[in-house]
């Protein structure tokens, strides 16, 4: 991150609930104007940490600085940002209009900033025209644009997000995660993102904070993150469909990097750079496997395998593949596509590059062993 | 019309009727007819086997009129409804924001807000008797403690229907509160988060996104109160009887007292049905002017 001091500074704050939910120990730098996704399963802390930046939990210990200013004791309405909530939390006896400019309101701005304001909040999310309707006679995505529109109206630079697209229909929530970014680089402002879904942590994010059971996994670019897994963790959770991970015992010693024992060892491997041949003598240190199914998406196919002593993995190889459930196949893979994971989870050494890993698929399309059509 | 529509229309006329039949024949014989005919035996004259009862028009409208035994009564039964309906519901409210917060011992508060609406009131009255027993009751114990003089209160004008209308709000608000509390767990708590991220205090939370989503819950409730207001009775025939002098009766235990106690039926008629047309409009003004202000889910 830059040298300037960062927008938002957390340091070592803890906040445990009942039961040892919470986050421990956590340290995030966050730069001005960025747009960071806290990105995790369910429980791992993402929330806990968005609602100690809002001030709606207080940290046990740490603190938190905004803008360079120590906000760990300050109310939500005292440290200048907004928030999108997952319900939306629209107030639904209010219209439209006075939903957007409650805060204002509330914090006696004069009639004319309002007016004006409203007017420039309405027009940034489309909603012309829907200013006298009640939420309830709005739809999904509107009551979204709503809940956008009250967040910028005030013209905080911060803005907070809890997973505010999981109400949204799969096309409606490709259309708005545009919007949104949009929206963050037109303002400027800096947004703290938290959501489940990892394409929307990779589409958006300038930073990527990958978290579980409280504590970060990896916190870096989407493209880290996918190149770079720092734990096997983060290697299974980044990438639709996930990256395989098998025990390095179910591997031919010949893959295996010297020096180590591959009892202890997690193999990685991401769908796309796995390289399929019916051709099952040719390659001596390939796997062998049972293809279980395929599904064909239009630009691509995945080819569900079964590997002895393994879960499986599953390998996407460009446009329409007929490969029969049954047929005995070989895997392999350019040697820099490996990801390799000790014992503890934790990175061995840093193989995988951009170029290595675009560098099978290549090579599969003059495979001819696979009928294609 | 094609025939087979038009044989259509009529089955679904018909089901229409079979659905209502049920309702509507309970509803003429326990409140439609009764009304009616309340009506129309207050427009004869008490009949006596000497002299049978005649027709009097509205007579018996002009004697309870004349009577100031009415004015005495309205005007307590406007203070009871006056006092009871506000005091009970902002009882009612203030004591389910407080049991709907995070405190300890919830569920017993709660419960012990509720008791009052579990007794009946014929034993609520008769334990309140005991709490206004001149020197030997609760209140003047307490009051005793702190050198004031022995109270009779149910015994003098000036306190008697005060004394009632605590009895009153003290049996309600609690069975009030239960719709309140329900109302407020339908209230997602990130509304008060949001309103708080937006600068909101307490009382601004309240004022204006609390009260309005209430609205609906203390409408009912209102209507509820109204209700009691009239018919809640009970608790003056162990307590007061309505007096001393009249204090503390309301209509509905003057309209026992003349159909039942003085067998006086015309004139219980006829007050009778100028309490249903007085509720009758209150329940159209009601609907008219409050209805339109709320918001409903």
């Amino acid at each position: 991150m830059t040298a300037q001091t960062p927008f938002i500074q957390i340091r070592s704050v803890s906040r445990v609930f009942n039961g040892g939910n919470g986050v421990h120990d956590l340290s995030i730098d966050i730069p001005r104007g960025s747009f960071v996704v806290l990105l995790g399963p369910s429980g791992c802390g993402k929330s806990t940490t968005l609602r100690l930046i809002a001030g709606l939990e207080t940290a046990d210990h740490g603190t938190i600085a905004i803008d360079g200013k120590d906000v760990t004791n300050v109310p939500p309405s005292k440290r200048g940002l907004s928030m999108v909530f997952q319900s939306y939390a629209l107030f639904p006896h209010l219209s439209v209009a006075e939903n957007i400019i409650f805060g204002l309101k509330v914090r006696k701005t004069g009639k004319d900033e309002i007016k004006s304001r409203l007017t420039e909040a309405l027009n940034v999310t489309g909603l012309e025209g829907y200013e006298d309707r009640k939420p309830a006679e709005l739809s999904g995505g509107q009551r979204q644009r709503v809940a956008l529109a009250r967040a910028i109206v005030a013209g905080h630079p911060l803005c907070l997000m809890d997973e505010p697209l999981s109400n949204l229909d799969a096309k409606l929530r490709h259309s708005v995660r545009k919007d949104i970014r949009d929206l963050q680089q037109r303002l400027g402002i800096t947004v703290v993102y938290v959501t489940h879904d990892q394409t929307e942590a990779m589409s958006m994010a300038d930073i990527v904070i990958l978290m579980k059971d409280g504590r970060i996994e990896q916190a870096g670019n989407p493209a880290d993150l996918y190149l770079q897994p720092a734990t096997a963790f983060a290697a299974g959770f980044v990438g639709s469909p996930p990256m395989a991970l098998l025990p390095a015992s179910a591997l031919p010693d010949a893959v295996i990097p010297p020096k180590t024992d591959a009892g202890r060892l997690t193999f990685g491997i991401r769908p796309e750079d796995l390289v399929l041949s019916t051709d099952t003598s040719t390659k001596a240190w390939g796997i062998s496997a049972t293809v279980t199914g395929s599904e064909f998406l239009g630009a691509e196919t995945f080819v569900y395998v079964a590997i002895p002593g393994t879960s499986g993995a599953t390998a996407r190889l460009p446009g329409q593949v007929h490969i029969a459930p049954g047929t005995q196949v070989s895997l392999s893979w350019a040697g820099a596509a490996a990801h390799w994971f000790g014992e503890d989870g934790q990175r061995l050494a840093p193989t995988a590059t951009r170029e290595a890993a675009r560098e099978p698929n290549t090579s599969f399309e003059t495979d001819t062993a696979i009928p294609s059509l | 019309m094609n025939d087979m529509a038009r044989l259509q229309k009529q089955r679904l006329a018909l089901y229409g009727w079979m659905l209502a039949a049920p309702a509507l024949a309970l509803m003429s014989l326990f409140a439609f007819y009764p009304a009616i005919a309340t009506f129309w035996h207050s427009l004869f004259t008490r009949g006596t086997t000497r002299r049978p009862s005649v027709f009097a028009g509205f007579e018996n409208y002009q004697d309870l009129f004349a009577d100031p035994t009415f004015a005495t009564v309205v005007w307590n039964n406007l203070i009871y409804a006056g006092v009871t309906i506000p005091v009970s519901i902002i009882f009612a409210l203030i004591m389910a924001l407080w049991a709907n917060a995070h405190i300890p011992a919830r569920s017993f508060v709660r419960s012990a807000y509720f008791t009052p609406t579990i007794l009946p009131m014929i034993a609520a009255a008769n334990l309140w008797l005991f709490f206004y027993t001149p020197d030997l009751g609760v209140i003047d114990q307490i009051t005793g403690f702190f050198g004031a003089s022995p109270t009779n209160w149910l015994g003098q004008p000036d306190t008697a229907l005060a004394s009632v209308i605590v009895v009153t709000i003290w049996k309600e608000a609690g069975f009030f509160m239960i719709f309140y509390l329900a109302a407020l767990q339908t209230i997602p708590p990130d509304l008060r988060e949001a309103a708080r991220i937006e600068g909101a205090g307490r009382w601004t939370y309240t004022r204006r996104v609390l009260l309005p989503l209430l609205m609906p819950t203390t409408i009912f409730v209102f209507v509820n109160a109204m209700i009691n207001s009239v018919k809640l009775i009970d608790h003056l025939f162990i307590l007061t009887k309505g007096g001393p002098n009249n204090a503390s009766k309301l209509i509905l235990y003057w309209i026992w007292e003349m159909a039942f106690a003085y067998f006086d039926s015309p004139h219980a008629a006829a007050m009778t049905i100028l309490v249903l047309l007085a509720l009758g409009l209150v329940a159209v003004a009601q609907f008219r002017l409050v209805e339109k202000r709320t918001h409903y889910r």
